[in-house]
This record gives structure tokens, C-alpha cells and sequence, in this order.
């Protein structure tokens, strides 16, 4: 029995590198058309570690997840793929999870996903064959030890590196970082959260995260979104559900107005603020946006937040403490102060 | 699984193998027991017959009873006054479950981690798998 050699993948070597890393969530494909997912790449890829592509969002068919990481994968982009257990079967998820490490897929976020019954096509059967700490168990089992579910032997493992979610703004609270335990314990290397508005009740999540000890195991990236316009806020607040959008936000986007310009910019501008203020929270290890379907503002929010992949950054550092006398290692120590 | 003393785990041991060697006496056995678990676990928790009980371990509240059949804890969804985001009608079951496991003396049983669902067991006597018939191992 011989153990498959140890790779890394570049998110994983960013996670490692101890600097913030930067995550974005792409829009998922609505047509066979493989530019659609070339051109979002193309928009976000200069300003993040790696790149997350939603699986059927919302219970909405997309083009498939496996297929767009894959496209990504040919950008040069490292993907992060989101699996959910609302489509297949525990068959169809082993046999997706090896086809996606066929074609360069490493890194697979495990999600219970959202219910059929909010997308476009209700009448679906929903399958939710595993959950998603079954999920994640399932993704370190055929890659930590080579083995399906019915215990066959897999030659060579799939590569994969497994991440979990949790969303700190759903009941019950008190049991929400006991979960993540439960995901932690089953193999999740990563954490990305559900959208960060209320940055209070984040931190006293954060508070019980460290407390478990999850964040020395598994970097915890904060989930942050820029809101478009005051009708998409209410919208979040009012209709969907495990989003908790406080009033003040609700406000300020409506004091900003009906003109494009303005509402976006204060979008951007109070995404920016809950990025500063969350990465003040000892314990995040990053950030992960989710621009849902306006990837034209990762730009603005990277520039505003001076958000740099911690891949670029380590890059960049070397590169300078070359350039630097003696190469002390000074500039590098610099640039890692100001990245963050 | 028995935690009793040895002679105990000894006779469940024994007892078995004995049904082990005879499937059609586990299968009258069943259909005996099936219809008292089926009326009483169905009336006091709304039993779905999953054929592998857990309600111990999930504050005597039934997951199955969850749209998603979660059994490791609540979905993502689960809107802010506890209910389902499913069927607003009703109370998130993992929101009773946390709530009431910790009335339990053994409330930490909810952390455990709980296996992949058998679905091949639905329809059949949780209590006659959990006694007699062998404990399936899923890897997941």
C-alpha cells in the first residue's frame, strides 16, 4: 500500500503562508457558454487566492459546478468547488468528487445546500442523501485514506482538500460553533462563513470558535457581500432566509438614493467597513466575497479594503527583499504588517 | 454500544448470534414489534420509520422530521425565529432538539458524530436492529 505523495494546491499553500487570504465567490454559468465563466474569472482572479463556483445556486439549475471549476482551472485560476447533498446521491457525489479531481479540482467546499423548494423548479425531489458533515467525511475518507463508502479501495486517492461552512446568524446560535466542531472533527480543512452584515453577533461567534480551538485546525475566512441597491437589501433581510441584514444597512442604502453611482458606491463603501472590522477579529484568517453576480465590484472592494491574495503578496515580498540590501528579510516582514 | 457488565454484554452477544442463525425468527420477531414501535414512536416523536433510531442522542426530538433529514444539526437556513425555512409553519427540529438536549443528562450525546444514513433499513424495527440484528459500519 503505497501513500499517494504529498501535494499542496496553491490555496492551501496560501492558507499556510499565515498571511490574510482573499476567496470570491463567481456567478455559476446560466448557458453552455464557457466565456460567461472565462469573462468573471478574468474579473476577480488578479485580486484572490482562489476562486469559489456555486453549485445550482439557490436550488436554480446552472451549468454544472464541476464543469466550471474545471474551466477555471484552465484559467489559471485555483478553483474551490462547492458540492451540495440537495442533487445527488451519495453514488453521484463519489463519482463528481473524483471526476473533479480528474481535472485539477483540489479544493471542494461541502455544503448541505439550499432546498428545491425556493428555486425555480419546485416540484424537484430533493435528495439530501448525506449532510454535510457527512460530506466532509466522505471527502477525507477517499482522499486521507483511499477509500469509497463501501470501503473499495480508490488507486491512486483523489487529491482533495475538503472546506465546510457554517452561517453564525442562524438558530439556534449557541449550537452553531458546536457544528463546526462536528465539521472540523470529520476532516474540514477550511471554513468560509454566510454573509457578514451584523459584525457584533460575528465576533461572538468568533469568540466561541477560538474557544473550541477550530481556528488553530482550520483557517476561518469571514464571508462579506457588497449590497447593490436598497430593494436587494430588503430583499436579503426579508426574503432570504439565514441572512441578517440590521436596519442600519437597510438605511444607508436608502439614503444613498436611486442613482446607480451612488447606491453602488456606498455598497461597496459599507463592505469595505465590515471587511476592516471584521479582520480585526483575532482568529479570521481572511476574507471570502460573495459579489452574487457583480464581480465588476471585487475591484473596487479589494482596492478599497487593500485586500492582496496572500499569494501575490508572498510573491511580491520576495521579490522585494531580493531587490533589498543584504536581503535581510526586512521588506518582507513590511509588507506582511501592511497587507493585512 | 452495551455498557452494561461483562456477563450482560456477554448474553446480548450470544443472543445475537442465535438470531443471526435464524433470520426468520428475527423476522417474526419484527413483524411483532413493529406495530407497537410504529403507533407509539409515530404518536409521542412523529416516528418516519428510518429503521435506526437516534432520538436519544438528538434531545428526544426526531430528525427525520427535518425536509432535509439532517442528522448531524441545522441547515443554514433556519430563519431568525427559530422556524423552518422550508415550512415556516413549523419549528426548526433542530432548534427543539438543541433546546432540549440540554435537559438531558447525557446533553453532550449531541456533538456525537452520526453516520450516513442506511436507507436500505427504512420501513424496519429500529429496535429490533439496534438489539439483535449486527450494527451496520458505514465508513461516512
Amino acid at each position: 500500500m503505497s501513500r499517494p505523495p504529498l501535494r499542496t494546491g496553491r490555496f492551501e499553500d496560501a492558507l499556510a503562508s499565515g498571511r490574510p487570504v482573499v476567496t470570491c465567490e463567481i456567478g455559476s454559468g446560466d448557458s453552455a457558454d464557457p466565456e460567461d465563466i472565462r469573462r468573471r474569472a478574468r474579473l476577480v482572479r488578479d485580486h484572490v487566492d482562489a476562486v469559489n463556483v456555486p453549485d445550482n445556486t439557490a436550488g436554480i439549475v446552472h451549468l454544472s459546478a464541476v464543469a466550471a471549476a474545471a474551466i477555471l482551472v484552465q484559467e489559471g485560476v485555483d478553483p474551490i468547488l462547492h458540492v451540495t447533498c440537495r442533487d445527488r446521491n451519495r453514488l453521484g457525489l463519489q463519482g463528481d468528487l473524483l471526476g473533479a479531481a480528474a481535472l485539477g479540482v483540489r479544493n471542494v467546499l461541502c455544503l448541505t445546500g439550499d432546498h428545491p423548494i425556493h428555486g425555480d423548479q419546485p416540484q424537484a425531489r430533493p435528495v439530501f442523501d448525506l449532510d454535510s458533515i457527512q460530506l466532509v467525511a466522505l471527502v477525507a475518507l477517499m482522499s486521507r485514506q483511499g477509500r469509497y463508502m463501501s470501503g473499495r479501495e480508490i488507486k491512486p486517492a483523489p487529491d482533495l482538500f475538503p472546506g465546510a461552512t457554517e452561517n453564525p446568524f442562524a438558530p439556534p446560535y449557541d449550537f452553531r460553533p458546536l457544528r463546526l466542531m462536528k465539521k472540523i472533527e470529520a476532516g474540514a480543512r477550511f471554513v468560509q462563513t454566510q454573509i457578514i452584515f451584523n459584525v457584533e453577533r460575528f465576533a461572538s461567534f468568533m469568540e466561541r470558535v477560538r474557544d473550541l480551538g477550530i481556528d488553530r485546525v482550520a483557517p476561518v475566512l469571514a464571508g462579506v457581500a457588497p449590497v447593490r441597491s436598497a430593494k436587494a437589501a430588503r430583499y436579503m433581510r426579508d426574503h432570504v432566509p439565514g441572512l441578517e441584514v440590521p436596519e442600519e444597512i437597510v438605511r444607508r442604502m436608502e439614503q444613498a438614493g436611486a442613482e446607480r453611482a451612488c447606491r453602488e458606491a456606498e455598497g461597496i463603501r459599507i463592505c469595505v467597513e465590515v471587511i476592516d472590522r471584521v479582520r480585526e477579529i483575532p482568529g479570521v484568517a481572511g476574507v471570502h466575497l460573495m459579489p452574487i453576480h457583480w464581480e465588476e465590484a471585487v475591484e473596487a472592494i479589494s482596492e478599497g479594503a487593500r485586500l492582496r491574495p496572500a499569494h501575490a503578496a508572498g510573491t511580491a515580498a520576495v521579490a522585494a527583499a531580493l531587490r533589498g540590501a543584504g536581503g535581510d528579510g526586512g521588506a518582507l516582514h513590511d509588507h506582511r504588517e501592511h497587507s493585512a | 454500544m452495551f455498557t452494561g457488565t461483562r456477563s450482560e454484554g456477554h448474553l446480548a452477544t450470544r443472543a445475537r448470534g442465535f438470531f443471526a442463525r435464524h433470520p426468520r425468527l428475527t423476522r417474526a420477531l419484527e413483524l411483532l414489534v413493529l406495530p407497537v414501535e410504529m403507533v407509539s414512536k409515530k404518536a409521542a416523536f412523529g416516528c418516519k420509520m428510518c429503521g435506526q433510531c437516534v432520538l436519544h442522542e438528538t434531545g428526544m426530538t426526531c430528525p427525520m422530521g427535518c425536509p432535509k433529514t439532517l442528522r448531524n444539526g441545522p441547515c443554514g437556513g433556519v430563519r431568525m425565529d427559530g422556524r423552518c425555512e422550508v415550512t415556516p409553519a413549523m419549528m426548526c427540529v433542530w432548534v427543539k432538539a438543541e433546546r432540549r438536549s440540554r435537559w438531558l443528562p447525557w446533553r453532550g450525546a449531541i456533538l456525537r458524530l452520526q453516520p450516513a444514513l442506511d436507507w436500505s433499513r427504512e420501513g424496519t424495527s429500529a429496535w429490533v436492529n439496534e438489539l439483535i440484528r449486527r450494527p451496520r459500519k458505514s465508513l461516512v
